[in-house]
């Protein structure tokens, strides 16, 4: 398992995988927002928890078909299955090795972009946090809709057809933590629903994904 | 009659339906048609919303349809990845382009309702916003089933994806109301139908919704068929092509 994650990590880092891909697109994203709405500083510090969850949400959108796209290409992912490794254990391995490398990067660079936005400061501590506990569902649903696309040639459109309506819970979530402890109020019941989903989806998730990719490899 | 898995036999399918069929259409043409002429033309205005109340016939049976169409399409998935009987994918695959035309016009009468009473086309309401996100699945559900060329790896994903999209169905819809109370405290524009409706609109409404139901099981076994029909074409043809 520990080799399948360390193989995965090393393909992403190294060329082609579109390691900073994730993060070029989100910073681009964020700094397109001004420019859309216009930069007083009020408005733009009101939308910015939800902008840097949107774009934390696109990014790791854009990076999904990458998690399985390649390995079945080049056949790899028959050779998993054979592996002595269960379905479950590859596609989780998967997930979080996403989760490394594209969630990992927009928690951690979401703080710097927050200043572009101007964001309050009470909103950085629950923004990160919120972006910690929220991503790994993020990578986790996605691994799903890459499981589901994974055999077609044009499965880019129709997979965001099939993550994003399946990513709204956790929106919601995420954003309304962020946005309640800025105004001051009490931010437990989302971030509770949040940690609720990440740990409900990185638990059960992965036994619809292994399904599917069987169904796929057959 | 046996067991109603008798039914999974396409050809034991299509002999009851077709027996049935004219019947329910029949029924479904009346029961629509009464409930319909009834609601629009024999029952007074609301002294509140005036005549705009009766779009009531038509919002309430179809918002109702969009939901419980989902419901029949997740049995059906199951049945089929229990028990793996073709008909039952066929008819989830059948029901969903209903299902995603009833959500449509609940929400097209919704906002044709709203304009007027609420003075807007489009509120984040939490049910409207409810609606829209399964339209969205609707949507998705019919996108895997066409992508997909293999019949029966479609109707395994598609099951699956209808399993995991009713459990997050679900979750966006609790998700939205606590969004919602977070935005607007007690801005409840939506208000409790069943407990607001007096008798005069009330048989009508049921009428219009026994309508609706029984047009859906018409439509379903009607494009079940077609699939099953479909089908069999497709493998006749792949047969002539062989030989």
């Amino acid at each position: 398992m520990i080799a399948l994650l360390i193989r995965d990590l090393r393909l992403a880092v190294r060329a082609g995988g579109g390691f900073g891909l994730g993060l070029s697109f989100f910073l681009i994203v964020v700094v397109l927002v001004p420019f859309g709405v216009g930069p007083e500083s009020g408005l733009l510090s009101t939308i910015a928890p939800g902008i840097l969850w949107l774009g934390a949400l696109l990014a790791c959108l854009l990076s999904l078909d990458r998690i399985l796209a390649l390995d079945w290409e080049d056949g790899s992912l028959d050779l998993l299955a054979t592996a002595p490794l269960p379905m479950e254990a590859i596609v989780s391995i998967k997930s979080l090795a996403h989760w490394i490398t594209t969630g990992l990067p927009l928690v951690l660079a979401a703080p710097v972009l927050g200043l572009l936005l101007n964001l309050p400061d009470a909103g950085y501590g629950p923004l990160v946090l919120s972006l910690l506990i929220g991503t790994p569902a993020l990578s986790v649903i996605g691994t799903f809709g890459a499981a589901l696309t994974v055999g077609l040639k044009r499965g880019g459109l129709l997979l965001s057809l099939l993550v994003l309506p399946l990513y709204v819970p956790t929106l919601i979530f995420g954003a309304e933590m962020a946005r309640r402890s800025i105004e001051g109020m009490d931010a437990t019941p989302p971030l509770l629903m949040l940690a609720g989903i990440t740990c409900g989806t990185i638990a059960l998730l992965p036994f619809a994904s292994a399904a599917v990719l069987r169904v796929n490899l057959r | 009659m046996g067991s109603i898995w008798e039914y999974a036999n396409p050809k034991k399918f299509i002999a009851t339906t077709d027996k049935v069929l004219p019947w329910v259409s029949l029924l479904a043409l009346v029961a629509l048609v009464g409930g319909l002429v009834w609601g629009f033309f024999f029952t007074p205005d609301d002294y509140k919303q005036g005549s705009t109340v009766k779009i009531i016939y038509l919002h309430v049976p179809s918002a109702l349809m969009a939901i419980n169409v989902w419901i029949m399409m997740l049995v059906a998935s199951l049945i089929w990845i229990v028990r793996r009987h073709h008909v039952s994918a066929l008819a989830a695959k059948a029901a969903a382009p209903i299902g995603a035309t009833m959500t449509l016009i609940a929400l097209i009468t919704g906002a044709i309702w709203g304009q007027p009473m609420w003075g807007t086309w489009w509120e984040w309401d939490p049910r409207l916003t409810s609606f829209l996100i399964l339209f969205l699945f609707y949507l998705g559900y019919m996108a895997l089933w066409s992508a997909i060329e293999n019949d029966d790896t479609a109707a395994d994903l598609t099951s699956i994806l209808c399993l995991v999209g009713s459990v997050f169905a679900l979750l966006s819809r609790y998700a939205v109301n606590f969004w919602n109370q977070g935005l607007h405290q007690g801005a409840s524009l939506s208000m409790d139908k069943e407990e607001n409706v007096a008798d005069v609109f009330y048989y009508p409404l049921l009428l219009s919704i026994a309508g609706f139901i029984l047009l859906f099981i018409a439509l379903v076994f009607l494009r079940t068929q077609t699939e099953i029909r479909a089908r069999r074409m497709r493998a006749l043809l792949a047969r002539e092509r062989m030989s």
